[in-house]
């Protein structure tokens, strides 16, 4: 057994990662609560196991989602995770069936080309080296895109990615150094001995003449070893700390676990999984139609892993959850932020470079102090109806919205009660937003009052971000819908019937009603039913945000605009007659930065109502949303 | 004018009074618009009183708010500040694009903070 000391950075850099990363992932198991302990162990004896190893497969291997962002982006990543491991997997195989010994330490293995100089000339271990570099080409390829992308993002369809911390960056650097140092290394060796296939063979042949290839080979053997055991060390505080701690995360989420409203155990692995890819910066308006490229996801998650004061950053974003809907590692980016702005001032200690090895992170979870108080309430009336319509205070701003309601409700001969006619109370969703759950409960107290009193059977929305709190946050025994679900029920049932209008419109899916509560096809089969409905490019689930979301306290109105006029160039590519939305703030935000005109759905369907007068109309037959995205 | 009078029309003549700028108290003010510079855009146009949700069910008047934080008279409007609902109704209907929402958010937080001495 020959032993070498260039072996030793890369031994000692290997045997601490996998010894830090078992008894971390040991650490964070113990802190979650029993209910997810009991998850986690159900978890894995059973099927969510089979699909945590096809994800593992799926997405820390291949990139799927990563692909389905930009194929060249994910073919980067790609390469480099699944061609590493195919080159790790394969030169184990290599090293046990053609090394002097079975079963070696990983160090032989990666270092075969070493201890064997002279193998693979001939036969079947020739095919199998052919394999071997093939490999390593393919990861190089990889390597050579992550190089252009750090200089030229645009290249991989990202608008703008992550900037690093300092640690980052060396981490970023002995990983792009290892696999060179490895092509150099073992080519350099095949030239000295004549072996090798045609990457390392070649390249070792043209580099043995024109220098001693023999006696510079030991000096990039180093290199790689050194690289390696760098990138080993540096993992645990880096961003690359995500390759173990990923597939620790699929196998807790498979089993149900959720990050829940408070910081815990599991929210700290999630922040210790994010890979500062920097998707969620490239697909941030605020980052590419205002400007604003310090606040996103991956940079609060960085802050909050080096104990940087992050509150402005917890503040400042929309909350549209786009970010959250592409994020390649799943990480819940919305909870995550909003576990943040539940937290009380802390004083916030940058935590010193070695600390952030420290394996127990204590969690501490304060409540914000309340500021607010909503005593002077006085209880609501009591009004009997079947149906409830509530409006908010935004659908208040734009009073075409509640016109065109009420005369819904007349023409469909419902008996409803405009339960905020008069202004009511805030549904408080806005404070919930601003992370004042304990004062929203006050006013969703209020509110809930008046409906149990109300002893209706259905509450009817004509604001999603009052519909989203309804249906999450109240305790009601009333079905909750929001308008466009309602107007969709009644054309269903024949109440309310429409004419079609030979118009093309465009639809706008709001944040808190797309995203926020999966309300898709409801909107869509009543637009399918009135007017011609025209595809745009971000539709569903990625959506823009008008940008006047309530999430955003701090937002300036100068680049609130510029969002809202980035994302209407979007929706009226195609010069539609109309703008359509179901949201009274995107009504409002858009209005102001539109020339097209804008609607909301309720006052398209009142429009398209056949009027008194005999008049020729069309009726069409209504048709699903599939149906009308074929046309 | 006798008080009758004043009142036929719904408005009285206010008692004349002395503001006394070098008194006030300023920290509030600052302590908002370091962190929502547009704080300083209002020209008192009462757009946010007339819309405010809160509004209809109690004293909160954000143009007499945001007066007297500039004047730096706080104490009348200890309580008021604590009744804003968030909503954002004033912000959507201000002319000058003030962040009016952040500035009652940070006012409420600002006024918890003098009570306690650490503006």
């Amino acid at each position: 057994m020959n032993f070498e000391p260039f072996v030793i950075p890369f031994n000692l850099g290997l045997y601490f990662i996998l010894i830090y990363t078992v008894v971390r992932c040991i650490m964070w198991f113990q802190g979650l609560s029993r209910a997810d302990k009991l998850r986690l162990q159900r978890g894995f004896f059973g099927r969510p196991f089979m699909q945590s190893i096809k994800e593992i497969l799926s997405e820390s291997l291949l990139h799927r989602r990563i692909f389905k962002v930009n194929p060249v982006l994910g073919y980067m990543h790609m390469s480099l995770a699944f061609g590493w491991f195919l080159l790790i997997l394969f030169g184990t195989i290599e090293a046990d069936y053609f090394g002097a010994h079975h079963l070696n330490p990983p160090s032989r293995a990666i270092f075969f080309r070493y201890f064997n100089p002279e193998h693979g000339a001939y036969g079947f271990a020739h095919i199998y080296g052919f394999w071997m570099d093939f490999l390593l080409a393919f990861i190089l390829s990889g390597l050579l895109l992550a190089m252009s992308k750090r200089f030229r993002p645009r290249t991989m369809g990202m608008k703008k990615t992550t900037k690093h911390t300092i640690v980052d960056r060396i981490a970023l650097t002995s990983l792009w150094l290892i696999f060179p140092s490895r092509l150099m290394a073992e080519s350099l060796t095949c030239g000295a001995n004549g072996s090798g296939s045609f990457l390392t063979g070649n390249l070792g042949a043209l580099l043995a003449s024109v220098m001693p290839a023999g006696e510079v080979a030991p000096l990039f053997w180093w290199l790689y070893s050194l690289s390696l055991g760098t990138f080993f060390v540096l993992l645990p505080v880096s961003r690359y700390f995500h390759i173990p701690v990923e597939m620790f995360l699929i196998f807790l989420r498979n089993s149900g676990i959720k990050s829940g409203d408070k910081a815990s155990s599991f929210t700290e692995v999630e922040l210790n999984a994010c890979s500062s890819c920097g998707v969620c910066i490239s697909t941030c308006q605020m980052s590419y139609a205002a400007g604003i490229n310090n606040i996103q996801s991956a940079y609060l998650i960085k802050g909050l892993r080096t104990g940087k004061d992050v509150s402005d950053i917890t503040m400042n974003c929309l909350m549209c959850g786009r970010c959250e809907e592409k994020c390649p590692v799943g990480i819940e980016l919305g909870p995550l932020r909003m576990i943040q702005r539940r937290e009380g001032k802390r004083i916030n200690e940058e935590i010193p470079f070695l600390s952030q090895y420290s394996l127990k992170r204590n969690i501490v979870s304060t409540e914000k102090e309340p500021t607010h108080s909503y005593k002077y309430l006085a209880p609501g009336k009591e009004v009997k109806a079947d149906v409830l319509f509530f409006a908010g205070c935004m659908t208040h701003l734009t009073p075409s919205i509640i016109v065109a309601m009420k005369k819904i409700f007349e023409e469909a001969g419902v008996n409803y009660h405009f339960m905020d006619a008069d202004g009511g109370v805030c549904c408080g969703r806005p404070l919930m937003l601003a992370g004042r759950d304990r004062e929203a409960r006050e006013l969703i107290n209020h509110n809930s009052e008046i409906i149990w009193k109300s002893g209706a059977k259905m509450l009817v929305t004509s604001c999603p971000i009052c519909y989203k709190v309804f249906r999450e946050s109240y305790y009601l025994d009333v079905e909750v819908l929001h308008h466009t679900q309602f107007i969709d029920m009644l054309i269903d049932e024949g109440a309310l019937r429409p004419g079609f209008m030979h118009e093309k419109v465009v639809y706008h899916d709001p944040c808190e009603l797309g995203r926020g509560s999966g309300v898709y096809d409801e909107p869509r089969n009543i637009i399918g039913y009135v007017a011609d409905l025209q595809q745009t490019v971000e539709d569903r689930s990625e959506a823009l945000c008008c940008g006047g979301s309530i999430g955003n306290l701090s937002l300036s109105s100068e680049k609130r605009s510029l969002i809202a006029k980035d994302a209407i160039s979007v929706l009226t590519k195609n010069n539609p007659s109309a703008v359509i939305t179901a949201c009274p703030l995107c009504k409002k935000t858009f209005s102001n930065a539109s020339e097209t005109k804008v609607m909301d759905i309720a006052e398209l369907v009142v429009k398209a109502l056949p009027s008194k007068t005999p008049k020729k109309v069309f009726i069409r037959q209504k048709k699903s949303a599939a149906e009308t995205v074929k046309n | 004018m006798s008080q009758g009078e004043a009142n036929r029309f719904g408005f009285t003549i206010n008692k004349s009074r002395l503001i006394n700028y070098d008194k006030g108290d300023q920290r509030v003010r600052n302590y908002i618009t370091e962190r929502e510079p547009s704080f300083r855009l209002c020209f008192s146009c009462g757009s946010c009183t007339a819309t405010c949700t809160a509004g209809s069910h109690t004293t909160i008047n954000l143009r007499r708010i945001n007066v007297l934080i500039r004047r730096g008279d706080l104490d009348p409007i200890r309580d008021e500040v604590t009744r804003c609902m968030l909503c954002g109704k004033c912000y959507l209907t201000c002319p000058r694009g003030v962040n009016t929402r952040n500035v009652l958010a940070l006012a409420a937080e600002a006024m918890k903070m003098r009570e306690r001495n650490e503006l």
